[in-house]
């Protein structure tokens, strides 16, 4: 019972710890399988972690909060892709000017406009998501094993985190048995082939940019709004770059992505639990040496473990008409 | 004019430029419909972009397009899908991991969800699979089709979009003989239930195989509309080459020496497994130039690759200097040194490295000469000073070694190249192409500086698509048809026509 207590706790922190990285990785998903290369992820969810802080704090409404962290990625996005899709810029290039843009741009407005160090107020009440219980979770928690894992590790999260999982499912049903999906898949492979079957190819990568966008907003929101109380600069510490690495992991793919991003999730969540711990032979592992520990998987699951991954053949280059 | 059925398409006037290029100048053409009619024309002249107007990739400049009588306006690849016009592209508009079935629906799948869509194109494909013998697995990834399935599903692409008129560009350039012919009982079929097809190729024996008419284009510019059982490849090839004024070429006669580059069976499988050179034989001698006469795509490339040691001959011998070379000496840096240089056909692509400067491109392949630097150095001063006299003498213009390969006319560039290989004293000169793309002024410093060689006493072969060029600067001409050397003439006895037969690949003329 003991052991189930503690993988049922450990499993939802794990999720917890997820969400982020599983929002990203589902934006860098659908803006690289349409061909956009974007390293940006990272950026437009820091700036969305501040929007949405900024915005929950003055409306006092988690929702509105989202609603702008979401605006704001979007707006970073479609930044990304009016340099990427129309002009045909480097993509790289315009990620990481989007990374900087947004680290430099949430200190410094919040400094200007909270003068707390960059953070912004500190968020209560409804102005912060709320931990939502499922049906049945308190009548469940007797169940052995399903119950406390129901109640505990499932149950009991805010309302992004449900939302990304629906995100997760709409992914993986619209690439899969969409027209726009199909579409989608077609123009990161081969644009040609998708214009002269009569499709707009900046259309259909624009609004994979936007999809991208709003949810680097979701999970950057997620971040601020719900994980913390408030925005903290550099708070998104390379998730978004995580989040790359899981796309590519999972050989951008939407089911194999959330197993990538829970992967990382444990690693994160162990590395916490870790923290303090006396380790046998080893003694007390200093706590950066922890917390590094999922910034060195992802190394290593890169460099070592992946076997062929094989991206969308068009992604990072820009369309141009030409024979 | 009473009710004779309007053509099936009907282009009036069209022309498009890039840039200052002008790939079509008022070209007209009417296809009838239910007939193949092919485009023929020589790389470059202008075929290709003139079915991407009307298939809608480029927008005409000027012109109009009827279909079936109607005036429409083709701005887009759907409008031309609309009109019923479909096109099956020589690099094929394929997403190669996806399915079939994917492939097929993709732009026209009949509703936001596929479930539908995917189920209709399967029964589609079946119908139009038993209609004209085209099987094909719905399920397979289009990637792992073999290149002629991979057409297979670009043409049924383009008959489940409704396409009354076809367009195939050069699909015969990816495919193996055996595929070919089936391609061409498929076209049958198709013109049978009442299809138009055109077809562009620049291969006569297409032409006279399937088609009913056919319309020629060079430079730009359409040339002639035959019915196809009246004319003959001999009169197609010299409309695709064109007379023109004859470049005058001052040369004194040959003083022919001692062989130095001898070839005896050589040919060459390339990886489609397709010959595309065929036991082919040839000796230069010092002082001679030997021309190769042929249609483009009829083995030349591959016979300037084997002898400059690019690729390796499947069989066959070559002797330089009267010594075998054997694998290991065949490659271009040994060669080089055995005094045999090249002068690509494709400058830009094998010849130059265009984003370097001129300085640094005058020394490629030479850049371990201790003349351009000590040991693994290089030394700037010395590169440029090279490059400024081999500049000069040949006259390239602008006089600048650090400016940009890219930002030099083509004819300057060229002169780059020949300056590169000239100035190191060869023994043997192939020289693809040499005036493809130079203005005329660069043509006659060319073709100068080649005679000059020649009477100098180095062998050399000559590759161009030019059969003028190839008559006016050859001391012996060779005619390639099919990878195989049809015959083979002494300039002074030659003119066009005969050319011409030896070229279409009508054999050799009673002696």
């Amino acid at each position: 019972m003991e052991l189930v207590q503690t993988l049922a706790v450990i499993l939802d922190s794990t999720i917890r710890l997820s969400i982020p990285l599983l929002c990203a990785a589902l934006a860098g998903l659908w803006s690289e399988r349409s061909g956009v290369v974007d390293i940006g992820l990272e950026g437009k969810m820091l700036i969305a972690a501040f929007a949405s802080a900024a915005v929950a704090h003055h409306s006092g409404s988690a929702w509105t909060g989202l609603g702008a962290g979401m605006l704001a990625a979007v707006a970073l996005a479609l930044v990304h892709g009016f340099s990427a899709i129309t002009w045909r810029g480097n993509q790289i290039v315009s990620g990481v000017a989007i990374n900087m843009l947004a680290a430099g741009l949430t200190v410094i407005l919040g400094n200007a406009w909270y003068g707390q160090g960059g953070r912004t107020p500190t968020l209560e009440g409804p102005a912060r998501f709320a931990e939502l219980d499922l049906p049945l979770a308190g009548t469940l928690k007797e169940v052995p094993v399903i119950g406390p894992i129901y109640d505990i590790a499932i149950s009991g999260h805010a309302a992004p985190v449900y939302l990304a999982v629906l995100a997760l499912v709409l992914t993986a049903f619209t690439l899969k048995h969409t027209r726009f999906g199909l579409r989608l898949r077609a123009v990161g492979e081969n644009p040609a082939a998708v214009d002269t079957a009569g499709v707009s190819v900046a259309g259909l990568r624009y609004a994979a940019v936007v999809i991208c966008g709003a949810l680097c907003g979701l999970g950057g929101s997620y971040l601020a709004v719900s994980q913390s109380a408030g925005f903290l600069p550099q708070m998104t510490a390379g998730k978004g770059f995580i989040a790359l690495a899981a796309v590519i992991f999972a050989n951008w793919r939407p089911v194999p992505v959330l197993f990538a991003c829970l992967l990382f999730g444990l690693l994160e969540a162990i590395a916490i639990r870790l923290q303090g711990v006396v380790l046998p032979g080893i003694g007390q592992v200093p706590v950066q040496a922890i917390q590094a520990l999922p910034y060195v998987m992802t190394v290593v699951l890169l460099a070592g473990f992946i076997g062929k991954a094989t991206p969308p053949k068009a992604s990072g280059l820009p369309y141009v008409k030409e024979r | 004019m009473t009710d004779a059925p309007p053509p099936a398409i009907a282009l009036i006037g069209i022309s498009k430029a890039f840039g200052p290029v002008k790939a079509n100048k008022d070209v007209s053409l009417a296809v009838a419909a239910g007939s193949i009619h092919g485009i023929v024309g020589e790389n470059g002249a202008g075929k290709s972009t003139l079915m991407s107007i009307l298939y809608g990739f480029y927008e005409a400049d000027a012109g109009e397009i009827r279909v079936r009588g109607e005036p429409r306006r083709i701005r887009s690849s759907s409008d031309a899908i609309a009109a019923g016009i479909g096109m099956v592209h020589q690099h094929f508009m394929l997403v190669e991991p996806l399915s079939v079935v994917e492939n097929i629906v993709l732009g026209a799948e009949g509703g936001a969800l596929l479930k539908r869509g995917i189920a209709r194109a399967r029964a589609e494909l079946a119908r139009l699979s038993q209609e004209y013998g085209l099987a094909i697995d719905p399920d397979a990834i289009v990637g792992e089709l073999s290149v002629g399935l991979q057409q297979r599903v670009e043409v049924l692409k383009a008959l489940y979009r409704g396409a009354q008129v076809l367009i195939l560009d050069e699909p015969t350039a990816v495919l193996t003989p055996a595929e070919a012919d089936q391609l061409f009982e498929l076209l049958r079929a198709l013109k049978a239930q009442g299809k138009t097809v055109i077809l562009i190729t620049h291969k006569l024996r297409e032409i006279m195989a399937v088609t009913d008419r056919v319309s020629v284009m060079r430079r730009g510019e359409m040339v002639a509309h035959v019915e196809t059982n009246r004319t003959s490849p001999a009169e197609l090839a010299e409309a695709m080459v064109g007379r023109r004024v004859l470049l005058r070429v001052e040369k004194a006669p040959r003083k022919r020496g001692a062989p130095v580059l001898e070839a005896a069976g050589l040919s060459v499988v390339d990886e489609r497994g397709c010959e595309t050179l065929r036991d082919a034989s040839l000796t230069l001698h010092e002082g001679e130039i030997v021309g190769i006469a042929g249609v483009a795509g009829n083995g030349q490339s591959e016979l300037l690759d084997v002898l400059a040691g690019l690729t390796q001959p499947t069989r066959g011998v070559i002797r330089l200097g009267g010594t075998i070379l054997g694998t290991a000496e065949r490659n271009p840096a040994h060669l080089r040194r055995l005094g045999l240089m090249h002068i690509p056909e494709d400058r830009q692509r094998t010849g130059l490295v265009t984003a370097f400067t001129a300085a640094e491109n005058a020394i490629l392949g030479y850049q371990d000469d201790p003349a351009f630097g000590p040991g693994p150095f290089l030394s700037p001063a010395r590169i440029e000073r090279h490059a400024r006299a081999a500049m000069q003498d040949y006259d390239v213009r602008p006089l600048d070694p650090d400016l940009k390969t890219a930002k030099f006319s083509g004819g300057n560039q060229q002169k780059i190249v020949l300056a590169r290989e000239i100035e190191r004293a060869p023994k043997v000169l192939l020289v693809g192409q040499p005036t493809r793309g130079v203005d005329i002024g660069a043509i006659e410093f060319i073709h100068r500086r080649l005679i000059a060689l020649r009477d100098a006493g180095v062998a050399i072969l000559l590759v161009s698509v030019e059969l003028e060029e190839v008559m006016a600067l050859s001391d012996r001409i060779l005619a390639l048809c099919g990878g195989r050397i049809t015959g083979e003439r002494e300039a002074a006895a030659t003119d066009e026509r005969d050319l011409g037969l030896l070229m279409a690949g009508v054999s050799e003329r009673a002696a």
